[in-house]
């Protein structure tokens, strides 16, 4: 089992358009290149939006989970905090090597890990988000008659969005950052086409420019989503 | 758990005690020169903190300073806080391989690409924390005739400690971990094992990994403490939790409540 070799697989094409073209043979920074070659990056991208999509919802879910957990039991949070705060500082190309005995090569273990870099991120903005509801809303709704469960959806977790949106966000951007690296544990994704031909300028500057366009698409696809969520925040 | 499941777990453990094996002892790498044990080790943990410290020592001479007086003159909000955004949609590997093409192989290009990465934590922290200064600490500083950059030296910055450390530290443990993938650009580390197993061998594929993660949580801890211990005695009292400056240590991990 070793590491898949892009540049000898993909070699032969690439040095044919070197070939081909002079501003190529240069190593400039060649727009007509990478007209032709768009569809190197479309598996790639699309295998990138995954691992990003996948791992930021696993990893809500659970930190969700945790949060509202933790907002109940206080004791929770150190503990939560520290752990989630470990699996953080762990570095992630560490982390796909030590997964990898376990979980074998390819999307699993780059999810699993990608997910755990999310969850001190989100569990921090969700406790907060909790606990920043103002104790007067908690008291109308009881005074309404809700249940605690009824009490979360129907209060809490409304007042919290935006701090839970905001964490979303970090989130995103992060993992779309970490997932570029996702390709040392075979799951593919943008980091593969930058690897491949790491000395052309032109695929460089491309591919690092799609992980960043991803990024700020995905943020902003969020912020519209919280806009939709919580209207009552603009009307002041 | 059936015979199985064992056997799964079995080949797991025993895989990771390579791994450790590999870390304690040389032996004969796949291409035959010796590799592994504490040797060879310790130097690429020497090589990997050298890289790092340097790239740091850069971040840092570069992002205090622009961070401390843009925080002091209230001026560049947006700069200051849009820069660890953009920093962190950008990809790590992705500005390590902009600087080996544009400008090569080797340890200062490499040094300088995780300065760069290094920087926006550095910087923003750096301007919320003199931001964040208590402005009546700010005032009566002025009033007993401290002029400006007395007042960041002695009293801004002295405030802001806490938060600027945060940044640091936040940025040592991203540079720690992406030192590791700078073999692809040419320079020796902890990584190399990682990067070339056709060198090391699996097994020392997992040994520099578990090296590598001892690394980042022993930075994260050191600097944790260095952190606590220059917290001002008054802060840690008030906010009557000594670990405060942890909580909202940087941008990347500040807690965000409003959009």
């Amino acid at each position: 089992m070793s590491m898949p070799v892009p540049l000898a697989q993909s070699g032969g094409g690439f040095f044919r358009d070197r070939a081909a073209d002079s501003c190529v043979a240069d190593n400039g920074i060649c727009p007509g290149w990478i007209l032709d070659n768009l569809d190197r990056y479309t598996t790639p991208l699309a295998q990138h939006v995954f691992l990003t999509v996948t791992s930021v919802a696993a990893g809500f879910v659970i930190a969700f989970a945790l949060a509202v957990l933790a907002h109940r039991r206080r004791w929770l949070v150190g503990p939560v905090t520290n752990v989630t705060g470990i699996l953080y500082t762990l570095p992630s190309v560490a982390v796909f090597f030590l997964l990898l005995p376990i979980t074998g090569r390819g999307s699993l273990t780059a999810i699993i890990a990608l997910t755990a870099y999310t969850l001190l991120i989100l569990f921090r903005n969700v406790l907060a988000g909790l606990d920043g509801v103002p104790e007067d809303a908690r008291d109308a709704g009881r005074g309404m008659g809700l249940s605690d469960r009824a009490l979360l959806w129907r209060v809490e977790v409304p007042l919290a969005l935006p701090a839970i949106m905001a964490g979303l966000r970090i989130a995103t951007t992060t993992t779309v950052g970490l997932a570029a690296l996702a390709f040392f544990a075979g799951a593919g994704g943008l980091g593969e086409p930058l690897e491949a031909q790491k000395a052309f300028k032109t695929n460089v500057l491309f591919a690092g420019g799609l992980c960043v366009a991803l990024a700020v698409a995905l943020d902003a696809a969020i912020l519209l989503v919280q806009r939709r969520l919580t209207p009552w925040t603009r009307a002041a | 758990m059936d015979a199985c499941g064992m056997t799964v777990l079995g080949s797991v453990l025993s895989t990771f005690g390579d791994g450790l094996d590999f870390i304690v002892r040389e032996r004969t790498g796949r291409g035959g020169g010796q590799v592994g044990g504490p040797a060879e080790n310790a130097r690429l943990v020497w090589e990997h903190l050298k890289l790092c410290v340097a790239a740091m020592a850069i971040a840092c001479a570069v992002a205090l300073p622009i961070g401390l007086w843009l925080g002091h003159t209230r001026r560049g909000a947006f700069l200051a806080v849009s820069v660890s955004n953009v920093g962190r949609a950008v990809p790590s590997i992705a500005l390590l391989f902009v600087f080996f093409a544009f400008l090569g192989a080797g340890f200062l290009n490499v040094t300088l690409a995780l300065a760069l990465l290094a920087i926006p934590p550095i910087l923003t922290n750096a301007y919320v924390g003199v931001v964040e200064a208590d402005p009546d600490a700010v005032d009566a500083a002025r009033g007993m005739g401290m002029r400006g950059p007395q007042i960041v030296r002695r009293v801004e910055l002295p405030l802001a400690l806490p938060l600027v450390l945060g940044g640091i530290r936040t940025s040592s443990v991203n540079v720690v971990a992406t030192a590791t993938i700078a073999p692809l650009a040419g320079v020796v580390t902890l990584g190399d094992p990682i990067i070339n197993p056709s060198i090391y061998g699996q097994e020392g594929r997992l040994g520099a990994a578990i090296l590598v993660a001892l690394l980042a949580v022993a930075a994260e801890a050191a600097l944790a403490g260095v952190q606590c211990a220059v917290t001002p005695r008054a802060l840690r009292r008030a906010t009557g939790r000594p670990r405060r400056g942890r909580l909202i240590a940087s941008p990347r991990r500040r807690v965000t409540t409003t959009p």
